[in-house]
């Protein structure tokens, strides 16, 4: 199961303004990938552009042998079957209480009973700790709720890819640490293909296996997680590291002169953090597109930061709490 | 320049979005429940409207005639002429007004809400497409309410003017009602409804059209609202010529 997405030289522009171009990546099937990138770079732009909800200037995006911005308007209905999609402020159903709004792909694609409907619902909304929220309308709830009854929406037709745009953004770290948990042990047992757009640091530290990073344009990097971990390309290490030093400014890039002066004031860059341990899932058992740490490092070559992929490495103390299987996370979370 | 290019470049992109709609008509399933929730909310926002607005159209035309058929002594003939007034123009003028005003504004605001909500997006990208599920069955609403709506002007209007002709101008019934057969003709009442079922048709393909293209967050679902009832009256007055105009020329009129 899972299915490979594969972009080639997509091209973006509104109005003649490109926001990104010949962004070129295979997200593999099965696996997790995070998307990084400054604020308005065009990450939301991009995952709209995968669904075809945007038409793409030039390029291609392959699923299952099908390219979607050529598709006729009815073919690309049939396509988004396989995705499940959480925009980035829930995009609920404003006059349906929220679980009718779960429920509604079921009643609008499926010939299911309503309750068999109600068993489906019922235990998206609990993976999403949910319950008791489900008479109430999206504008009775709050941001965080909006996200996660979002996200109970996207995944209740069982997506073979699924899209999240910034899934913890509005989320307290606790709820954070339960989501990633959450999407690690759904791609266990789905093996579903996931995009993850996101801004926190720590998930894109430990949750995927793959990692890309929008900037100024286009795509800076995209590849397994320890290759830009590891990575001393300067965008890169800033980004993934949060820091001030390095060529991305308040205002995305900053001008020569910013840089000019910082390289005469010798700012010199911190040495980069220990790459912490991939989030296991809650069970125990190894994902399908797992694979083991250090792996990528030894293959080709690189020696990962000391302290690597020791037990309980990590740059925040949040990468360290989940910690062994079957923890808090795994029995709180009632992930299944 | 580059408005003149706007302009037709926003009519080809509407006309694309009435056939998306016709074509949207045939698919399955019907959207049953959409249509009935819709029908009942529209006739709901314009059937009190309609009402008010339509006695006192009766009244102003039985008024206007009221003085000049006297002075020309053909006081028989007040019936005749509103009803041809109110079941041929007025009727579906306040129709549309209603329509376009009170239904056509709403339709417009809930789909341009949803449209900067993103639920329009969710919507396509749960495999739902919004013209068959959302478009199609206020189309056909608006369509049956305007006909019915039309319906309620034409017997409001005549019975207005009624009122007004006989308690206030001394008319007698026995005249107003039989002055009816000499120049009113069963073709007026039915080119009153085709015009009504244009004109439902007409104000909700605009309002969907202009609230699913709205942008720009809340502002721009207000200019949304705003154009839309702009572009649908001066689009119904047109209509409403067209086919007066054809009506005249197909069917031969009485007394002429
Ligand atoms: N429909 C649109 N029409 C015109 N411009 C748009 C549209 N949607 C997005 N943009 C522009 O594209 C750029 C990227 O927007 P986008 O929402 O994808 O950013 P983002 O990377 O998701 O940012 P954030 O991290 O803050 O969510 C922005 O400059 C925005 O102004
Ligand atoms: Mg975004």
């Amino acid at each position: 199961m899972g299915v490979e997405v594969a972009v080639r030289g997509l091209t973006k522009s509104f109005n003649g303004q490109p926001v990104w171009s010949d962004v070129s990546l295979t997200l593999p099937a099965g696996e997790i990938s995070v998307l990084l990138g400054p604020s308005g770079t065009g990450k939301s732009v991009f995952l709209k552009t995968l669904v075809g909800l945007l038409r793409p200037d030039r390029g291609s995006i392959l699923i299952e042998g099908l390219d979607l911005p050529r598709l006729s308007e009815r073919a690309l209905y049939e396509v988004r079957k396989l995705f499940g999609v959480l925009f980035q402020d829930g995009a609920l159903f404003g006059s349906m209480t929220i679980y009718d709004n779960v429920a509604f792909p079921l009643r609008e694609h499926t010939r299911k009973t309503e309750a068999e409907i109600r068993a489906v619902v019922t235990e998206k909304l609990d993976m999403v700790g949910l319950i008791g929220a489900e008479r109430k309308l999206p504008g009775e709830i709050s941001g965080g709720m909006r996200k996660r009854a979002g996200l109970a929406r996207a995944l209740v037709l069982d997506p073979q890819i699924i899209l999240f745009d910034e899934p913890d953004s509005g989320l307290d770290p606790v709820r954070t640490a339960y989501l990633n948990q959450l999407i690690i042990d759904l791609n266990q047992r789905t093996e579903a293909t996931f995009l993850i757009v996101t801004h926190d640091i720590n998930t894109a530290r430990t949750v995927p296996d793959n990692i890309g990073l929008i900037y100024h344009g286009h795509l800076a990097m995209f590849g397994p997680r320890e290759m830009l971990l590891s990575s001393t390309e300067p965008v890169v290490r800033q980004f993934l590291n949060a820091q001030r030093i390095g060529p991305i400014g308040m205002a995305e890039e900053k001008d020569a002169e910013e840089l000019a002066a910082e390289a005469q004031s010798g700012a010199e860059l911190p040495p980069l953090p220990p790459i912490p341990l991939q989030l296991p899932p809650s069970d125990g058992r190894p994902r399908r597109a797992e694979r083991p740490p250090g792996q990528w490092c030894r293959e080709h070559g690189v020696t990962p930061p000391p302290g690597s992929f020791a037990d309980g490495a990590g740059a925040s103390p949040r990468a360290r709490e989940p910690e062994p299987a079957g923890g808090p996370a795994g029995t709180g979370g009632g992930a299944r | 320049m580059s408005t003149a290019v706007d302009v037709v470049r926003r009519s080809g992109e509407f006309f694309a979005f009435c056939l998306d709609t016709l074509r949207g008509l045939g698919r399955r399933p019907v959207q049953v429940r959409e249509f009935v929730q819709q029908a009942w909310f529209i006739s709901s926002v314009s059937i009190l409207p309609a009402a008010l607005v339509s006695i006192p159209f009766g009244a102003v035309i039985a008024l206007q005639l009221g003085s000049l058929v006297r002075q020309l002594g053909a006081q028989s003939f007040t019936g005749a002429a509103s009803v041809l007034a109110v079941v041929r123009e007025a009727g579906p003028i306040v129709t549309a007004l209603v329509i376009a005003g009170a239904g056509g504004s709403a339709i417009c605001a809930d789909l341009g809400a949803r449209k900067i909500r993103e639920e329009l997006d969710a919507m396509q990208v749960l495999g739902i497409d919004p013209i068959h599920r959302l478009v199609v069955p206020r189309v056909l609403a608006s369509m049956l309410v305007a006909v019915l709506l039309n319906g309620l002007v034409s017997v409001v209007g005549v019975s207005g003017g009624y009122a007004f002709n006989v308690l206030l101008q001394g008319g007698t019934p026995g005249a107003y009602l039989a002055s009816f057969q000499a120049l009113g003709q069963l073709p007026d009442l039915v080119v009153g409804e085709v015009k009504a079922l244009l004109f439902g048709a007409a104000a909700a393909l605009v309002a969907s059209y202009k609230g699913m293209t709205a942008k720009g967050g809340p502002k721009g679902v207000g200019d949304a609202v705003n154009q839309s009832v702009v572009i649908t009256f001066m689009l119904l007055f047109a209509l409403n010529f067209l086919v007066t105009a054809v009506y005249f020329q197909v069917v031969p009129q009485k007394g002429s």
